[in-house]
């Protein structure tokens, strides 16, 4: 489990003071109870996985995080700061700490690339175009887009890319977190692997705290610090990836018996 | 050896009961929307005095729903204005009272068919555009990322379209009139054999700027209605590309009905 106390460093330069702690957060939509009482803390400059099976509750849980829904009751502290009191402009403030890959990329349809990566930059910086165009050269570089890449459309770009050119855009303004919606869902085992090492160069390049979304069971204790697992609206088993594999509750077992198998 | 009864079917619901659930669902769809519409039309006022400015996206509005509709607009107006020419020619010289062509036709473009028409060519043409633009942004999370990124999709995507429904479609119905009149001068003059002095000096007489106001004003009214609805429906859209054309077609119906409500409303108040 994620550490309470003071907050400390430990030889990782992982902070052990919480980035985002969620308390008692419960969520229901009509009759469907979807998240019922979760508590989760994420220590900075860490890789926080929240596995579990479709329509377990993820997304739902990571929208709650970024301010994109609110719970009928709890709360979410987000760098020491309980987001849901707050109004539009706190919030958007508290927003620009974050940066979102999109299960689907999201990207912008009618920009092209470059436009979508310095999408941010223009809203919130006060960049020239030249100091615009080092920043999102910059960020394509670390995702290992060529410079063909800038004057394509999303439409034109293979899945892969997409994701890259989305992580590209979400890590543009240094966020302190940065939020992955099911990264590797539909990709092939070898652009899995090339989004997994992304998503660790970023945490270790750019120093962010990262939650992912995930129902891979291989991504997720590749790239995971720690892992939470998600079942029927509660976090049932959290802890470092070797700890989840020991778990005795029923539906953790299940689940990553699928990959590792009985033994 | 015990024996089961079988369970009763459930019973269908009556057609009464059908048809007054189906009404009643009717009702509260539209009782929502109407709330929706308001709703958001509160929200786009708030937002739209507040900075950041994008006169980029404005401009890049007003020019879709202006300078695009320009020529389907003034097409529209000029047939209109040619066809409504012939036919109270035609009904005027039973009483030879040919030379009222003139003022009949300006008055009924500027105070009625003018706004009417160019609102409706804008629904067609660029209200179901901006539907499907943002439902298809809407159901492929685009919406969703811009909020993450610290940018409210209210400010960013609907304060100018709605500001571009407000500015363009009263000079479209401007040049809708003007077309129209164009078209009946030539019809009346050309094709009749109305002298051109007895067209333009009756309809000099007849015509008054407030009945020009009062189809401006109608413009401006179904531009911002039509614009909200288109915005709302595609705001709101969801299940994918079904869901997205099912908001369209919603979002055509309901601007066409509002188009004509308030026409009627907006005469009451003006007269």
């Amino acid at each position: 489990m994620a550490a309470s106390g003071p907050p400390s460093e430990d030889n990782a330069g992982m902070s052990t003071k919480p980035m985002i702690e969620i308390v008692d957060l419960h969520k229901t939509f009509g009759e469907n109870k979807v998240l019922t009482g979760i508590n989760l803390s994420v220590p900075a400059g860490s890789t926080c996985v929240i596995l579990g099976g479709s329509g377990s509750g993820k997304t739902v849980l990571m929208k709650h995080m970024i301010g994109l829904l609110r719970p009928d009751s709890g709360q979410v502290i987000i760098d020491g700061e309980d987001i849901i009191p707050m109004g539009v402009q706190s919030l958007q403030r508290v927003r620009n700490k974050f940066g979102m890959v999109f299960q689907a990329a999201a990207l912008f349809d009618s920009m092209t690339v470059f436009e979508n990566v310095a999408f941010p930059l223009r809203e919130h910086t006060h960049l020239s175009e030249d100091e615009l165009y080092a920043k999102v050269r910059s960020k394509l570089d670390l995702m290992g887009l060529k410079r063909e890449v800038e004057s394509k459309f999303p439409s034109d770009l293979s899945g892969g890319m997409r994701k890259r050119v989305g992580l590209a855009r979400a890590v543009v303004l240094d966020p302190k977190i940065v939020l992955y919606d099911e990264p590797t869902t539909g990709l092939d085992p070898i652009t899995t692997d090339y989004v997994d090492e992304m998503i660790l160069a970023a945490q270790k390049g750019l120093g962010v705290t990262s939650v992912v979304i995930s129902h891979d069971i291989s991504s997720a204790f590749n790239v995971g610090d720690q892992i939470a697992f998600l079942s029927k609206g509660v976090i049932v088993a959290h802890g470092p990836p070797e700890q989840l594999r020991e778990s005795q509750h029923p539906a953790v077992k299940v689940f990553l018996e699928t990959w590792f198998g009985k033994n | 050896m015990t024996t089961q009864t079988p369970s009763k079917p459930a019973r269908e619901p009556g057609i009464f009961t059908q048809t007054v659930a189906g009404f009643g669902k009717g009702l509260i769809d539209v009782v929502s929307t109407i709330g929706g519409v308001v709703t958001l039309a509160i929200d786009v006022a708030r937002w739209s005095v507040r900075r950041p400015f994008r006169l980029h996206n404005l401009f890049a509005q007003l020019d879709f729903v202006g300078v695009g509709s320009i020529f389907i607009v003034g097409l529209t107006g000029l047939f209109t204005g040619m066809v409504f020419a012939l036919q109270t020619s035609e009904a005027f010289a039973l009483f030879d009272a040919e030379s009222l062509v003139g003022p009949t036709v300006a008055l009924t473009l500027t105070r009625e068919l003018a706004a009417v028409f160019s609102a409706l060519m804008v629904t067609m043409r660029a209200g179901s555009a901006m539907c499907t633009e943002l439902g298809t942004m809407r159901v492929t999370e685009q919406v969703d990322a811009l909020e993450t990124m610290a940018v409210n999709p209210v400010q960013y995507l609907l304060v100018p379209r709605i500001l571009a429904g407000l500015f363009m479609v009263p000079m479209l119905t401007i040049l809708f009139s003007t077309a129209g009149m164009t078209g009946a001068y030539f019809v009346a003059v050309g094709g009749l054999g109305i002298s051109p002095g007895t067209f333009l000096t009756r309809t000099q007489q007849w015509l008054e700027p407030v009945d020009i106001y009062e189809g401006v004003i109608k413009g401006a009214v179904f531009g911002v209605s039509v614009a909200l609805i288109c915005c709302y429906k595609g705001f709101n859209a969801s299940g994918g590309a079904k869901g997205v054309g099912q908001a369209t077609t919603e979002a055509m119906v309901a601007s066409a009905l509002s188009i004509f409500i308030l026409d009627f409303l907006v005469g009451i108040v003006m007269h």
